[in-house]
């Protein structure tokens, strides 16, 4: 392997704040106190420790449904999501699972469209073993991958009947970028490239039988890219990923899931040939980013749904036990397997009116369980019940802003307490909306 | 789906639920009843009954009813706006070539070998080659009722055919990739208030893009009458103070745009809470919608009671129902989803004028683009250019707007339909004639746009 071009690392302090920034962006948050073992192994050990995980182990409860019984992720709607939530939550691998989660974004397939939860999940683990191989041998599987196969009308598209759609999108939102490098006469001959794939359908199973049958293949020739041959599918996903402005797109989009603000000129070019040396190897490039200065120092980036929601459950050490998380996800605008449509979530976009109603709705969910009751006990002083409250969720940093929010209200809240029964009755009422209140202030929608 | 769907229930639909039977017992708000806007009394007889269903709904979990929030009271003195402006995206580019199909074109069933639609009945008057989809009577009896503008072949030039880019297009109001503000989005930061959120409003759950401003405030919501923040364990004058305390933790800002972004979204939301409180117990329609589903009935539904209690809504943003992408097996996926959206849509209309509101609202129904007159192997078709648009309200100049181009001639080199309008052309003519603002404000190169006539 050749060396590696100069990309920037950051030098100042490696922390317990730094260690918490890593594993909100290179998975899901901190369980309690591991941001301080992680800021024990340094900067480079704390990556190393993301990017060469252990073997596969998932820790604590294991998912069951509002009845208490086993999770049925192939066959019960909404049990896919909570499938993976769960493993987001309790897998040692989370930058595995992260990954997996940015791969599902990127060829963003909905159920919605595929209709199996079985070809999803297959999918799904498509993504987990290939997430930080090569992005050549992943654009590979996932053309052939049935779910895709269904999403975009590969197995519609034959030699006599093209069909554009996995062709176009391809090279829009997989490779290249809009209008970067093809043109429509391209988008046709790629569609032409790519025919031949086909599945049959059983009525009671749907679509199965997934293969490729050359018949159905447009053996002439075709120029793409102004290459001429009798190109198949696999030159198809080979002429994309060596097409000049590839490496570049690449880049910039998965810089773009850690970090929110685009790389400094020289970072993003030392990126490239990185990318480009190792073959098209994933893992050094999301080491590179996961170093990089701009993830310690830069701004904050606003934590998605399901992040977010994974974050709160492994700060409470609680397992998957209810179906409502998959609801609750949907509308708070993230439900797994169901991205809105082939370009993905809209990263940028995450809160709004709409979607803060659905993340209160998601932390009521979370405190539920562990709610104070009205004959439970708590002190009738403001600054103990923020101490109590902060603990509750593992002690996280709060900004001047917020934290003069929280006291203010606690503050107002214990005055009101004129009465006997106020005194005694207020205080278990005033943790229980603090532990609410810190879960959902702009402090820990973000990260 | 399985039992899953059954048991489970959102909070708010479960509250709709209750709502419904709660009100089984209740007078009906009747048809043609007026909730005129500014007349306090009455609205406040329609919103007092909303809240006498929110209590039998809540009973003794939680929540206890309210009187109406001094922010609404503000909100409503000033009156609502004249007009409203409400925008139905139909997502993933429909096939106007079935919406309003040239029957009597020779080469459409040349071009569409399976696809074809039988001749329908339902004759487009003012270019007697055009058929409206049998799915879409809906849209035959509006343009009958002379409240139904029909653009035949809405676009522009050089059409892209990414969902993504030629939708951003419409959005931004420009052939801009790199435009962020939405065309509406430079209307309110044109004219728009400060502290109104409801002056945009996006019904889908997530903000409009169309809607996007650079200043002023706009908000998401999926429909009225959902908008409340429940804490377990929290009630009285304590949940009050939370409630006002969700509008201090939004009250700052700072230098990180993650951060103050996070904050703006929070106080947004506690201003729209303040606003929505009277509708937490739901609502009654003057007029049936279809039952479905899909949320964009009751969107519409909602819209309309949202309106008539005078809510200070200005420009409106939602997706009707379904996907109109249809690769494949375009004819039955097609007509479902067309027929709902379209029987939907004149509901709405007649709801609006039951409540007398039909002169204040004008619909705009667009998506990204058309298909390609040619249909693929897979029963389907393929992305196109230009495609169909619609104009609906009480004031509206029922016409054709451009022509429709024929399949011969009226087709460029891709084999897609060419724009007879841009579709800036009815920007600027909505902001002019509609809005009566001086679109050079709003749309870029608005003097390059022709003005079409959309009013009586």
């Amino acid at each position: 392997m050749s060396r590696a071009p100069r990309i920037p690392v950051y030098r100042g302090h490696f922390g317990p704040a730094q260690a918490e920034r890593l594993l909100w962006r290179a998975g899901f948050g901190p369980r309690p106190g591991e941001e301080n073992r992680l800021a024990k192994k340094g900067l480079r050990g704390a990556v190393h420790s993301l990017t060469h995980p252990k073997r596969d182990r998932l820790i604590g409860p294991k998912p069951v449904d509002d009845d208490g019984h086993p999770i049925a992720p192939i066959d019960a709607w909404g049990h896919d999501h909570l499938w993976w939530l769960d493993r987001m939550v309790r897998s040692n691998r989370s930058l595995v699972e992260r990954m997996t989660l940015v791969w599902h974004d990127w060829f963003a397939t909905s159920n919605a469209g595929v209709g199996s939860q079985r070809l999803m999940l297959q999918q799904n683990g498509l993504f987990r073993s290939h997430g930080l191989g090569s992005f050549y041998r992943l654009l590979l599987a996932v053309t052939k991958d049935p779910a895709m196969l269904l999403w975009l009308n590969g197995t519609d598209n034959e030699k006599d009947a093209p069909n554009e759609n996995y062709g176009r999108e391809m090279m829009e939102l997989f490779t290249l970028g809009a209008s970067r490098g093809y043109t429509e006469r391209d988008v046709r001959e790629q569609a032409r490239a790519l025919t031949g794939w086909r599945n049959d359908w059983d009525d009671d199973k749907g679509p199965v039988n997934f293969h490729y049958d050359s018949r159905r293949h447009d053996t002439g020739t075709k120029r793409i890219f102004g290459n001429h041959g009798h190109f198949d599918w696999q030159d198809s996903c080979r002429l994309a990923v060596h097409h000049p402005k590839h490496a570049s797109f690449f880049v910039g989009k998965l810089w773009s899931y850690f970090i929110p603000v685009d790389p400094p000129a020289a970072t993003r070019g030392a990126l490239e040939k990185l990318y480009v040396r190792n073959h098209y190897a994933i893992r050094p490039v999301v080491e590179a980013i996961l170093k990089h200065p701009l993830l310690y120092n830069g701004p904050r980036m606003v934590k998605p749904p399901v992040v977010y929601l994974a974050g709160m459950l492994r700060a409470r050490r609680r397992g998957i036990d209810t179906d409502a998380w998959t609801w609750l996800s949907s509308q708070a605008g993230q439900q797994l397997f169901y991205p809105p449509n082939v370009a993905g979530w809209q990263d940028d976009r995450w809160l709004d009116t709409a979607s803060f109603l659905a993340r209160w709705n998601l932390v009521g969910r979370v405190l539920r369980p562990s709610v104070l009751k009205d004959d439970d006990k708590a002190p009738l002083n403001a600054d103990k019940l923020l101490a109590r409250a902060l603990e509750y969720w593992g002690r996280p940093r709060l900004t001047p802003p917020t934290k003069r929010a929280l006291t203010t209200f606690a503050h107002h809240a214990i005055a009101d307490a004129d009465r006997k029964w106020k005194k005694e009755q207020y205080p278990v009422l005033i943790e229980n909306a603090l532990r609410h209140l810190i879960a959902v202030s702009p402090d820990q929608q973000t990260s | 789906m399985s039992h899953h769907d059954c048991t489970e229930h959102s909070r708010s639909a479960l509250l709709r639920k209750a709502a419904a039977q709660a009100g089984a017992g209740l007078p009906d708000i009747e048809p043609g009843m007026p909730l005129p806007a500014g007349t306090g009394l009455d609205r406040r007889n329609f919103l007092a009954r909303s809240l006498g269903m929110a209590i039998a709904v809540y009973g003794a979990t939680s929540l206890a009813p309210r009187a109406l929030d001094h922010g609404i009271a503000q909100a409503l003195a000033a009156g609502p706006p004249d007009t409203v402006l409400v925008t139905v995206f139909l997502d993933g580019g429909i096939d106007s070539l079935s919406v309003l199909f040239p029957h009597g074109d020779p080469d459409y069933r040349r071009l569409r070998p399976k696809l074809a639609l039988a001749d329908s009945g339902l004759v487009f008057p003012e270019d007697t080659r055009l058929r409206w989809h049998p799915s879409a009577a809906a849209f035959h009896a509006l343009h009958a009722e002379g409240k139904l503008a029909v653009l035949p072949a809405v676009g522009y030039t050089n059409a892209d055919q990414s969902h993504f880019t030629s939708r951003h297009y419409w959005e931004v109001g420009d052939t801009d990739p790199r435009l962020q503000t939405g065309w509406l989005g430079r209307y309110l930061d044109h004219v728009g208030k400060p502290d109104n959120p409801l002056q945009g409003v996006s019904l889908d759950g997530e903000l409009s893009p169309s809607l996007a401003t650079a200043k002023k405030p706009v908000a998401a919501l999926s429909g009225a009458g959902e908008y409340s923040f429940w804490a377990p364990g929290v009630w009285g004058q304590v949940e009050e103070r939370m409630l006002a305390a969700i509008g201090s933790l939004g009250s700052s800002r700072g230098h990180d745009k993650a951060l103050a972004g996070a904050r703006a979204v929070t106080f947004q939301s506690h201003r729209l809470r303040q606003q929505l409180e009277p509708f937490n117990g739901g609502f009654q329609p003057p007029v049936p919608y279809p039952q479905s589903n899909s949320g964009f009935p009751d969107q519409m539904a909602g819209l309309a009671a949202m309106l008539a209690a005078g809510l200070p809504l200005h420009c409106v943003a939602l997706s009707a129902n379904g996907g109109y992408d249809t690769h494949s097996d375009q004819a039955q996926d097609l007509s479902d989803n067309l027929e709902l959206a379209s029987k939907t849509l004149l509901a709405f209309q007649h709801d609006l004028e039951a409540r007398g509101l039909g002169n204040r609202v004008l619909t705009l129904v667009w998506s990204e683009f058309g298909r390609r007159a040619e249909e693929n192997g897979s029963d389907g078709t393929d992305h196109g250019a230009a495609g169909i648009g619609l104009l609906m309200g009480s004031r509206v100049r029922g016409t054709m707007i451009g022509e429709f181009p024929g399949l011969r001639g009226g087709l460029d080199e891709d084999g897609n339909l060419k724009a007879t309008v841009d579709y800036r052309s009815v920007y600027c003519s909505v902001l002019e004639q509609w809005l009566s603002t001086d679109a050079a404000a709003v749309v870029p190169y608005a003097k390059s746009f022709a003005r079409v006539p959309l009013l009586q």
